[in-house]
């Protein structure tokens, strides 16, 4: 099978039943994707296809031959974290970690939703031009993104901050 | 995971001539049902034949309705400008659905045959009649709060879970199919089935069929539309009870024409009819939207953990109803 994988052509065997995150992980070692519940309920496997989010859990690798895919090792380079990973640090987006590759590729397809003006289910107003973000929109358009620590109010907050500005940025809550 | 081999197709007629050499071939959208199913072994095809590369423009119609090609992803119909201003019931019911990154692979086609979510279903170690026909079934005396109150039968009792099926059965869309007998049309209303005695049976799609296409006809009204899922928490959940609406009020306030649909209580998408019939002609208030609802759900029946749902549909139909007559509709 024949992948792009953060821009560098690779061709690997692999099991016809193999995911694209088992695919990933196993045979590539890009093991910055995560498995969590390997039934596209939690998110940690979230990788972004051609630009566009999915659940890499879920994806057979074999349909997904020939596609341009970045994993979390492809959003920044070493000693250059991407932006968001920055700010993910700087609001404590996180504690142990283990979902915060899913919630950096996830953040990062859906700036490029919102740019497309893909509306949510809470968009007042499905006709308008540009989709009016806030912290609502920001927690709906993320809630595939599971975070087992509760680490939420930082990931919203290191979202606001980087990729989409809300109105309420940078002070997305007050702090206890 | 069973083995399987894998095809990809790039017309109709390639995946039906495909799929035909092999008797437990399956047609593969987005995968984010079919492939969890495979995993779990509750889906064992022989043949996989991949169909996202099948048509999948949605184009306004001469007449102001709507084609979809059923490779359509269930994010590009919610995002289409047609869909948005024509259908908003629609889009609305396609985003409370998954979430972004399912929403992204998901297909039309796939979307609607979809399968439920019944927990024992899925465990390969309880009794269903929809995996094992005749092995009984583990959900009417177990956890069944996400289970249907209309429909049901004593062979089962599982919902269908897809919230756009909801939208499109109010919308009175026909969906397109093709196979080895060559093409034919079903109403979407008609596509599935109530469980009886064969829930394992759940659609009226015969071998080798293939949804190419839904389409909807146009409906002035549907402007005036929105879908209501109510659910365990905000987001990311299956519904409890869901609504889609469409209402077109006269000048005298009464009820000239009504679309209503519930999703999350029967084996199928449940066109409202009952209920639409006694709204027709009546005052839009909350006193007929409650009547309205009393006579949908008169013939519903409760088990153990989901009887709630009988007076949270009722509630839901009036609230909906309620918001589509507000002035800012």
């Amino acid at each position: 099978m024949n992948f792009t994988i953060n821009g560098q052509s690779v061709e690997v065997e692999a099991d016809i039943r193999s995911s694209l995150l088992d695919l990933l992980r196993n045979s590539l070692g890009f093991t910055g994707t995560k498995k969590g519940c390997d039934q596209g309920a939690c998110g940690a496997c979230t990788v972004l296809v051609d630009g566009e989010r999915i659940n890499s859990c879920l994806a057979l690798a074999v349909q997904y031959q020939g596609r341009s895919i970045t994993t979390v090792e492809g959003l920044g380079s070493d000693g250059s974290l991407h932006p968001l990973q920055e700010a993910f640090v700087e609001h404590d987006g996180f504690q142990c970690g283990y979902c915060t590759p899913g919630q950096l590729c996830s953040a990062v397809g859906m700036a490029r939703e919102i740019e497309r003006n893909i509306p949510s289910v809470v968009t007042a107003n499905l006709s308008a031009d540009s989709v009016a973000i806030d912290e609502r929109e920001l927690r709906e358009r993320m809630s595939g993104n599971l975070c087992r620590c509760g680490a939420y109010n930082g990931i919203i907050e290191a979202i606001s901050e980087t990729l989409v500005k809300t109105p309420a940025t940078p002070q997305v809550r007050a702090r206890a | 995971m069973n083995p399987f081999t894998y095809e990809r197709a790039s017309d109709a007629p390639a995946a039906i001539g495909l799929a035909k050499g092999s008797a437990a071939a399956r047609y593969l959208g987005g995968g984010t049902n079919l492939v969890d199913l495979m995993r779990e072994t509750v889906e064992r095809p022989e043949m996989l034949v991949d169909v996202t590369g099948l048509p999948g423009g949605i184009e306004p119609r001469a007449d102001g309705g709507l084609r979809i090609g059923a490779a359509a992803t269930n994010t590009a119909l919610a995002a289409d400008a047609h869909v948005r201003t024509h259908y908003p019931l629609l889009a609305r019911a396609i985003l409370a659905g998954a979430s972004a990154q399912i929403r992204n692979m998901a297909t039309v086609g796939g979307n609607i045959l979809q399968r439920t979510r019944c927990r024992y279903f899925y465990d390969t170690a309880a009794a269903c009649n929809k995996r094992q026909p005749g092995a009984g079934c583990d959900a009417r005396d177990g956890f069944n709060r996400y289970h249907a109150i209309l429909g049901a039968s004593p062979a089962c009792v599982a919902t269908h879970p897809s919230d756009m099926c909801v939208a499109l059965a109010a919308l009175d869309a026909t969906v397109h199919l093709d196979g080895p007998a060559g093409p034919r049309s079903i109403a979407l209303a008609d596509l599935h089935r109530l469980p009886g005695d064969r829930p394992d049976v759940e659609t009226e799609l015969k071998p080798g069929e293939l949804i190419t296409a839904v389409e909807l006809p146009p409906l002035s009204f549907a402007r005036r539309s929105t879908y209501r899922k109510v659910r365990d928490r905000a987001s990311y959940a299956f519904a409890l009870v869901s609504v889609a609406a469409a209402l077109d009020l006269a000048d005298d306030g009464t009820v000239r024409e009504v679309r209503l649909a519930l999703g999350g209580v029967a084996h199928k998408p449940w066109r409202a009819s009952a209920a639409e019939a006694a709204l027709k002609g009546r005052p839009a208030s909350p006193e007929s939207f409650r009547a309205a609802a009393e006579a949908e759900l008169a013939a519903a029946t409760g088990l153990r953990d989901n009887a709630f749902k009988i007076e949270l549909a009722k509630r839901t139909i009036v609230a909906v109803l309620s918001d589509l007559t507000g002035d800012d509709a």
